[in-house]
């Protein structure tokens, strides 16, 4: 039993349907890598568990409980942290206070009312923060103004900001989309850092397979809203269907 | 029954300028992505433009009548209006009496040229700077603009009398088979009413069957892409800008009969076409016209006897409840498009 | 100390002692002197700045650090205001249950409309509030006129109840008290050819408004006020972080309602009426004026606006063509004739007009406000440059997007 199960999931826009039948399991420590070319549907399943988006048919379940239904600030309290294409970042905020407030949604919940309390008094959550950034080789930029930050820079920093709220799941959605091969190269070696260091239970939507390959303990691949076939990476490589799932999109792109 | 269409009536002159305005705002935020608070101090100026050439009009020269005495048996000096000077007496007078009408004259060029300098001048650098920025500026522009007019023309309003001909009523209910004296409705109001439709068809008109209006309509659906095609739109919105300006203008000024203007007016239509506009929907045109007739003439139902006992108050604040319940539960308003600003 | 770091108490000391001395810093020029009339140390008009001070700092708490416009913000003012003329009509001319009647009313005013209004954001927020406003202000003209004495406004009279001090009715209309200190009672003392103006219903206000300024300091300070400004910089991630943003802007919405409602309760102790123009929209307006003209999002700003706003509200009222005309004697009348004509234009009743360029000018080139001028040319002086992100945030664009 993998700490995300995913039973049978399927979705409808309208006439399309861009999700069926999906069945994805998790296992805790390991990083599983979700594939597929344009349109096959990864982020539809992304959104299905995030909250963004409830599935029609189907039970997304984390850690044994039902995400579905739930808002995403509840998702993310339940344990899943998600980093985004675009790194979302507070841009206005100095980089140390960017972590030291997930910090503090870990620590208090969704809402307090803490008025009354200094920020520069709460030594627990400083150090935490601190440590994280200092981690990630950040320490010396803490006093930056997030919004400053080189592109490969705010990736880092979303990273932290989800890291140290130490998530049973961290949810990746192209985490390279749109960068160049230095950044991506910058990317994967951080990811695998970060897994090298610490045990960590990585989802990663990609839809280049080449970043996940030597990333990735698992495998999906989703083709046309349902799964073509999950396995260990070595032999995804030279699975038939696989090639002609992605030559079979090259073809339309030409 | 006739209460009921002698309501509805009343509420379409008021629904003309409501429209008439949202019109003018739609057509700024749809092409230019700006909220535009000055836009009600722009349809006050347009009521100014009445009072100008009313006073234009009549302007006179002093001349002394040898035929009149005045009480102290001296030959009276009269004012005579230049314009009766030239035209003779009588076409002089019933120019004088025309002047609203005539106002057009002036307000056209002159709201295109507020329209031109405020867009070329100040709206033009706020394009890239946030929503809040915009309607900060655009408030204190409107608090400026009032503030002229009122140095000019002082606080009090200024009585601008519809033509004679068109100053009287008319029974409507006559026509339609009801008693003499049930549905007796001002001429003027009619003839702002059938003025807006001009208007709004005239707008519309434009957009549909010309290149240019095919280009805004584009640019209002998706600006960027225009953009990519090579065609200037920068251009064509700063005119488009003249002409929602001008609208604004000319609303006011034929409105000056039905309400004299003053200063501040521009503020009190302004909070109204805001909410005419969100109920329509963001940057939909026939949303902005729909609605501002709806709300007109909901808001003269409210103001009915027996709707007011029921609710008292409720002609004070129909216009607001619905635009809360639309935002509410309809955020993109009746006729408008999924998402516009909206994070 | 007071839970504030150095820095911070030393501003609020600075605050504090500059409050406490403003009846003698307000008033430099000598009676008489050709320069006294730009003196501000009128009880009337510092209870003013200290009352809208306190005013903008709630709204600041809002509009500065979620970034959220309201335009609606005279409406708990104004209920403010009546509540407290309630309380003096019905129970006491004691101001201090009037005060808190007045902040009671004014955030559960704010509860409500902010509960509904914060169900959208931008521009559809700044939309809601407004039509709120005006719907209140309509409704205070006409249908509430039991409870607000429409056009008229709401006014002590003798043939009110006064439950608590009924017994001491003397024939005239009482005076509003803090516990028989009556706010109009003022003590002058001549020194130095200045006459110095020590007026109770002025040192209530002000002690009240560094007291309000005090709290809003150790809100912005707090993890509540950093999540505040998360909101303004990112509601996406927020949510994705586990926070969710509404009750954050909700409460801070009723704070600042809270912060109008103790306004309007002042007002009212000051001079005991009431009327619904308090209520308007363009009142809403010049509460968002005072706070960017002052700049938004900064501990002082608000204040400097508001002072910045009363005195010159002040000031300018009173200079008309006689005094331009002094003041220009020394030109020949070639230029002096067109050049009081021109300054009269923004002076005496033009002052709406200087306002309204004035913060056009504001938008357009300081964004930041006044405490951003004065940032610069600080930074024109002195060239060693302290980054210090605390003390100077970068300025952000007023959004809530």
């Amino acid at each position: 039993m993998g700490i995300l199960e995913v039973k049978n999931v399927g979705k409808r826009f309208g006439g399309l349907q861009a999700l069926s039948e999906v069945n994805l399991s998790v296992a805790e420590n390991t990083v599983h890598a979700i594939i597929g070319p344009n349109g096959a549907g990864k982020s539809t399943l992304l959104n299905c568990l995030v909250g963004k988006l409830i599935p029609d048919t189907g039970s997304v379940l984390f850690d044994g409980k039902s995400v579905l239904g739930r808002k995403p600030h509840e998702i993310n309290q339940m344990g899943i942290s998600r980093v985004f294409q675009t790194p979302e970042i507070f841009g206005d905020l100095t980089v140390l206070e960017n972590v030291m407030i997930p910090c503090f949604a870990r620590r208090d919940g969704a809402f307090r009312m803490h008025a009354f309390e200094r920020v520069k008094a709460e030594a627990g959550i400083l150090e935490q923060a601190e440590k994280m950034l200092s981690d990630l080789r950040m320490l010396e930029k803490a006093h930056l103004h997030a919004g400053t930050l080189s592109r490969g820079d705010k990736r880092r920093l979303e990273m932290a900001m989800c890291l140290v709220q130490e998530p049973k799941l961290l949810l990746l959605d192209e985490p390279t989309a749109g960068m160049a091969r230095a950044d991506t190269n910058n990317t994967i070696d951080l990811l695998k850092e970060i897994k090298a260091t610490r045990p960590i239970t990585m989802a990663i939507i990609e839809h280049d397979m080449h970043v996940v390959f030597s990333l990735a303990d698992r495998i999906t691949v989703l083709a046309q809203g349902t799964p073509l076939v999950e396995d260990v990476p070595e032999n995804i490589k030279g699975n038939p269907k696989v090639r002609e799932a992605y030559l079979g999109e090259t073809q339309d792109a030409e | 029954m006739d209460a009921i269409i002698l309501q509805t009536l009343n509420g379409l002159d008021k629904g003309s300028a409501y429209a008439l305005i949202a019109l003018g705002l739609t057509l700024i935020f749809g092409t230019l992505g700006v909220v535009n608070f000055a836009h009600g101090a722009l349809f006050m100026i347009g009521a100014f433009c009445a009072v100008t050439m009313q006073r234009i009009l009549n302007l006179s020269y002093t001349v002394v009548d040898p035929s009149k005495k005045d009480f102290l048996g001296n030959p009276l000096k009269v004012q005579m209006p230049y314009v009766e000077h030239w035209f003779g007496h009588d076409a002089g007078a019933a120019i004088i009496n025309w002047s609203v009408p005539l106002a057009i004259l002036l307000a056209v060029p002159v709201m295109l040229l507020i329209g031109f300098a405020m867009e070329r001048g100040l709206i033009k650098h706020f394009y890239k700077r946030p929503h809040a920025d915009q309607i900060l500026v655009t408030f204190g522009l409107a608090i400026v603009l009032q503030e002229i007019i009122k140095q000019i023309y002082g606080a009090n309003p200024i009585p601008t009398p519809a033509p004679s001909q068109l100053a009287g009523s008319l029974d409507f209910g006559l026509l339609i088979g009801f008693p003499a004296n049930t549905i007796v409705y001002p001429l003027w109001r009619l003839v702002y009413f059938l003025f807006s439709l001009g208007i709004i068809g005239a707008v519309f008109a434009f957009l549909q069957f010309t290149t240019f209006g095919m280009v805004v309509r584009a640019g209002m659906a998706d600006r960027e892409t225009v953009g990519l095609l090579g065609i200037n739109i920068d251009r064509r919105f700063t005119l488009m800008f003249g002409i929602a300006a001008a609208v604004a203008g000319l609303a006011g000024a034929m409105y000056t009969p039905i309400n004299s203007p003053n200063y501040h007016m521009g503020m009190d239509f302004l909070v109204i076409s805001f909410v005419v506009v969100v109920v329509g929907g963001m940057g939909s045109l026939p949303g902005a016209v729909a609605a501002g007739f709806l709300l007109g003439i909901l808001e003269a139902y409210a103001s009915l006897n027996a709707v007011k006992d029921l609710v008292p108050g409720i002609d004070q604040i129909i216009i607001y409840l619905i635009a809360i319940a639309v935002l509410l539960t309809r955020p993109r308003g009746l006729m408008g498009r999924k998402g516009v600003m909206e994070e | 100390m007071l839970g504030l770091e150095r820095k911070d108490f030393v501003f609020l000391i600075v605050v504090l002692a500059l409050t406490l001395a403003a009846p003698i810093l307000l008033n430099p020029f000598p009676e008489n002197s050709a320069l006294a009339q730009f003196n501000a140390g009128y009880p009337d008009l510092m209870q003013r700045i200290a009352i809208f001070a306190i005013f903008a700092v709630g709204f600041n708490i809002l509009f500065g650090l979620t970034g959220y416009l309201s335009f609606g913000h005279a409406a708990f003012l104004g209920a403010g205001s009546y509540a407290a003329m309630w309380m003096f009509k019905l129970l006491s001319m004691n101001i201090l249950p009037a005060i808190v009647l007045s902040v009671l009313i004014g955030g559960l005013f704010s509860l409500l409309i902010g509960y509904v209004s914060l169900r959208r954001s931008g521009i559809y927020f700044s939309i809601l509030t407004l039509a709120f406003a005006q719907m209140s202000f309509n409704l205070a003209y006409s249908v509430l006129t039991p409870l607000t004495n429409g056009e008229t406004g709401l006014q002590l009279a003798l043939t009110d109840p006064r439950v608590l001090d009924a017994a001491n009715n003397s024939g005239s209309l009482p005076d509003t008290a803090l516990f028989g200190l009556a706010m109009n009672s003022t003590t002058k003392v001549e020194m130095l050819g200045r006459v110095f103006q020590f007026n109770v219903g002025y040192y209530v206000c002000g002690l009240i408004s560094v007291l309000m300024f005090y709290v809003a300091l150790r809100i912005f300070r707090s993890p509540f006020g950093m999540m505040l400004r998360a909101v303004k910089s990112n509601q996406n991630r927020m949510n994705y972080t586990g926070l969710s943003p509404r009750p954050y802007t909700l409460a801070a919405f009723v704070i600042s309602g809270m912060y109008a409602g103790l306004a309007g309760g002042l007002m009212a102790s000051m001079d005991p009426l009431a009327g619904a123009e308090r209520m308007q929209w363009t009142a809403s307006g010049e509460v968002v004026l005072m706070t960017i003209l002052g700049g938004a999002g900064t501990m002082l700003g608000p204040v400097l606006g508001a002072g910045f706003i009363k005195y010159f509200e002040n000031i300018f009222s009173k200079i008309n063509e006689t005094v331009l005309h002094g003041w220009f004697s020394a030109l020949p009348h070639a230029i002096q004739d067109p050049l009081v004509w021109l300054a009269a234009r923004f002076t005496g009743e033009g002052w709406h007009l200087t306002l309204g360029v004035l913060f056009m000018l504001v938008v357009i080139f300081l964004p930041g406000g006044l405490v951003e001028g004065g940032q610069r040319i600080g930074g024109l002086f002195r060239r060693r440059k302290t980054d210090d992100p605390e003390h100077h945030p970068k300025r952000a664009p007023h959004v809530a997007e």
